[in-house]
């Protein structure tokens, strides 16, 4: 008989380990760049008269936000120590920089989000301090649309800067499949929120983003080699299946149908459901390359064979 | 400090992460030719170091209950059992044989025909933390937390750890484990892995593991004078015929910087449950940012150009 395996192991079981991550990261890589996206079509609204477009994206992204807070301390292994985090600044370490980026994200966006709160107050109530929120809406809208991109962004290297091969491996494009699921997320919820008619801005994002989501995932599988197959496999297969359909769906919707309240409001939710489906998809992909010793040991096998092993050379 | 070769290729680690000057820096040659899977490594180890039970399974795994290094396992013996393979013929060292005549008790013939060896190999291997060079773990570790010795070892912080668990898949080996369990256990939610006996270093005193090895598998010293030792060491097993013996992680020139642990191994390092050309992660990390970075300005730009049309 053939043996199956065209690789040795140590019975079976895994060379590296899985990130003892749970749900709770892929959610909080979503609502990040929900919240991010959204920040940038809260400015754009602001500049160009669209208060609906501004206001459903200052609230976005205070809900994302929090979000990823609840998520990000809930994961920890002592999430007492959460502000340990910040007892350092490290640039080998993208949770560090990604704390601190979000560290300067998250309040500037959270003032513009009380901002338009306050706004919504009868006009006589308003304490002073209030006033002061109010008065400082805008500018802070524009400052956390631009520390946003950042924050959409960085999650990428967070994963790849692992020795899991499918994340790792996925480094060059993972940032552009990231960053345009966080436009067809934010887009998909503009597009749910806010009235057609100020919504074009949103539909545009949403359709532009699912495209680079697509384009991105596509040449990140060619360039993975084997470390492609988790994401054909298992959970993270239908989670990747789902997502295609979902983005495809949401994305012709937009185009096809999007100054159509419910038209627009299903393809926002589509797009918004996609984008949920790639980040668990790319996590679950990673978690089982770490649970199957093949994906670490036959790429670095064939380098070995190849007569070409790492080395440093000055 | 930071210099060319901070993120990857060959340095003194503790020089490089800012001790003026360090003592020499140390680590363990683990020479798997002569360990006889006696496991008191992984006792004096547990003891020492106050580690818990990792649960108490039967694996089915030859006489491997530990399975892989963890959390709660920061000495791990993998035990492989192999039919034998041909080798260069032997040279008689003169030691006593087991075997008579190839007939054991039962009466089964157990050599390979014509020849006075074991149709079977028995490999044994303690395995343990690298203490890379490039330690993955402790560049990923977002609060400090995981440190570099004075003596060029990787070290967790117990206190300041807040069980994030990104060193957990950025080790190449998958050393480091965040701790699970028992319940009760002290540490539990945080990173967990050996220490080379830090406090016993502190002491002038020698690692527990290397202080209870009976064959010297495990030696501890200074790393300079170990990756020396372990090269003679390859060299009389290769002219005594043992042409299959080969050092695993002892190259400052590799993947890792070269391990501040490395082996002396008898078989392909994925035999034993090792990667066979590790790579530290963060040597691809200042092309990560900048990927990153450009997909940022993609997303800005794109938004911008969402609202560069006509109103509707």
């Amino acid at each position: 008989m053939v043996p199956e395996a065209t690789f040795t192991s140590y019975s079976g079981l895994p060379v590296v380990k899985a990130s003892p991550w749970k749900a709770d990261i892929p959610a909080y890589m979503f609502f990040g760049g929900m919240a991010a996206g959204s920040s940038l079509l809260a400015a754009g609204g602001d500049l160009t008269g669209r208060p609906a477009l501004r206001r459903a994206g200052r609230f976005t992204a205070l809900i994302g936000l929090s979000a990823t807070m609840a998520t990000l301390v809930h994961d920890l292994g002592r999430p007492g120590r959460f502000l340990n985090m910040l007892r350092t600044a490290k640039l080998t370490s993208p949770m560090s920089v990604g704390t601190w980026i979000l560290s300067t994200y998250g309040p500037i966006a959270g003032v513009a989000a009380a901002a338009e709160l306050v706004d919504m107050l009868p006009e006589r109530r308003v304490p002073a301090l209030f006033r002061l929120v109010s008065a400082v809406g805008r500018p802070a809208g524009f400052v956390a649309a631009l520390t946003a991109p950042p924050v959409a962004a960085y999650t990428a290297v967070l994963l790849s800067d692992t020795a899991t091969p499918s994340w790792h491996e996925a480094y060059r494009e993972l940032p552009f499949v990231f960053v345009g699921s966080a436009a067809a997320a934010a887009g998909g919820v503009g597009m749910l929120a806010v009235p057609p008619d100020q919504a074009g801005p949103a539909r545009r994002m949403a359709v532009g983003g699912a495209v680079l989501e697509l384009v991105a995932e596509q040449r990140m599988e060619s360039s993975m080699g084997i470390t492609a197959e988790p994401l054909h496999q298992g959970k993270a297969g239908r989670w990747m299946r789902a997502s295609k359909a979902l983005t495809i769906t949401g994305a012709l919707g937009s185009l096809l149908g999007g100054r159509s309240r419910p038209v627009a409001a299903v393809s926002g939710a589509a797009l918004v459901a996609g984008s949920v489906c790639t980040r668990f998809g790319i996590f679950e992909a990673g978690q089982q390359s770490a649970r199957d010793p093949k994906y670490t040991v036959v790429p670095q096998r064939e380098r070995l064979d190849r007569g070409e092993p790492t080395r440093y050379r000055g | 400090m930071i210099g060319k070769t901070s993120l990857f290729g060959p340095v003194n680690p503790a020089r490089d992460a800012g001790y003026d000057d360090p003592p020499a820096r140390k680590g363990f040659f683990t020479d798997t030719s002569i360990c006889i899977g006696c496991k008191a490594c992984e006792v004096a180890c547990k003891e020492w170091n106050e580690v818990p039970d990792n649960g108490f399974d039967m694996l089915g795994m030859s006489y491997d209950n530990t399975g892989s290094l963890n959390a709660n396992s920061w000495r791990h013996v993998a035990f492989v059992e192999q039919p034998a393979r041909p080798t260069a013929p032997p040279v008689d060292l003169g030691m006593p044989t087991l075997l008579h005549d190839g007939v054991a008790d039962d009466g089964q013939q157990t050599t390979v025909a014509g020849e006075d060896r074991p149709d079977f190999r028995w490999l044994m291997s303690s395995d343990v933390c690298k203490h890379c060079t490039h330690a993955a773990c402790l560049d990923v570790c977002p609060t400090g937390s995981l440190f570099r010795t004075e003596f060029g070892t990787v070290v967790v912080q117990d206190d300041i750890c807040n069980g994030c668990g990104y060193c957990v898949p950025a080790c190449p080996y998958g050393v480091i484990e965040r701790r699970e369990r028992p319940e009760a256990a002290k540490n539990v939610g945080i990173a967990q892995k050996c220490t080379l006996c830090y406090d016993r270093l502190g002491a002038g005193m020698t690692p527990a593991c290397a202080q209870a090895c009976p064959t010297q598998s495990i030696q501890f010293g200074d790393v300079d004078e170990l990756r020396e030792r372990a090269k003679q060491r390859v060299e009389a097993l290769q002219a005594g015929g043992v042409t299959d013996a080969r050092l695993y992680g002892a190259d400052p020139e590799d993947g890792v910087g070269g391990a501040g642990a490395f082996f002396l191994l008898l078989d392909e390092p994925e035999v034993y449950g090792l990667p066979p050309d590790p790579v530290v992660t963060t040597r691809d990390l200042p092309h990560m940012y900048q990927r990153a970075v450009v997909a940022a300005g993609a997303l800005l730009l794109g938004a911008v150009l969402s609202f560069l049309e006509r109103r509707s």
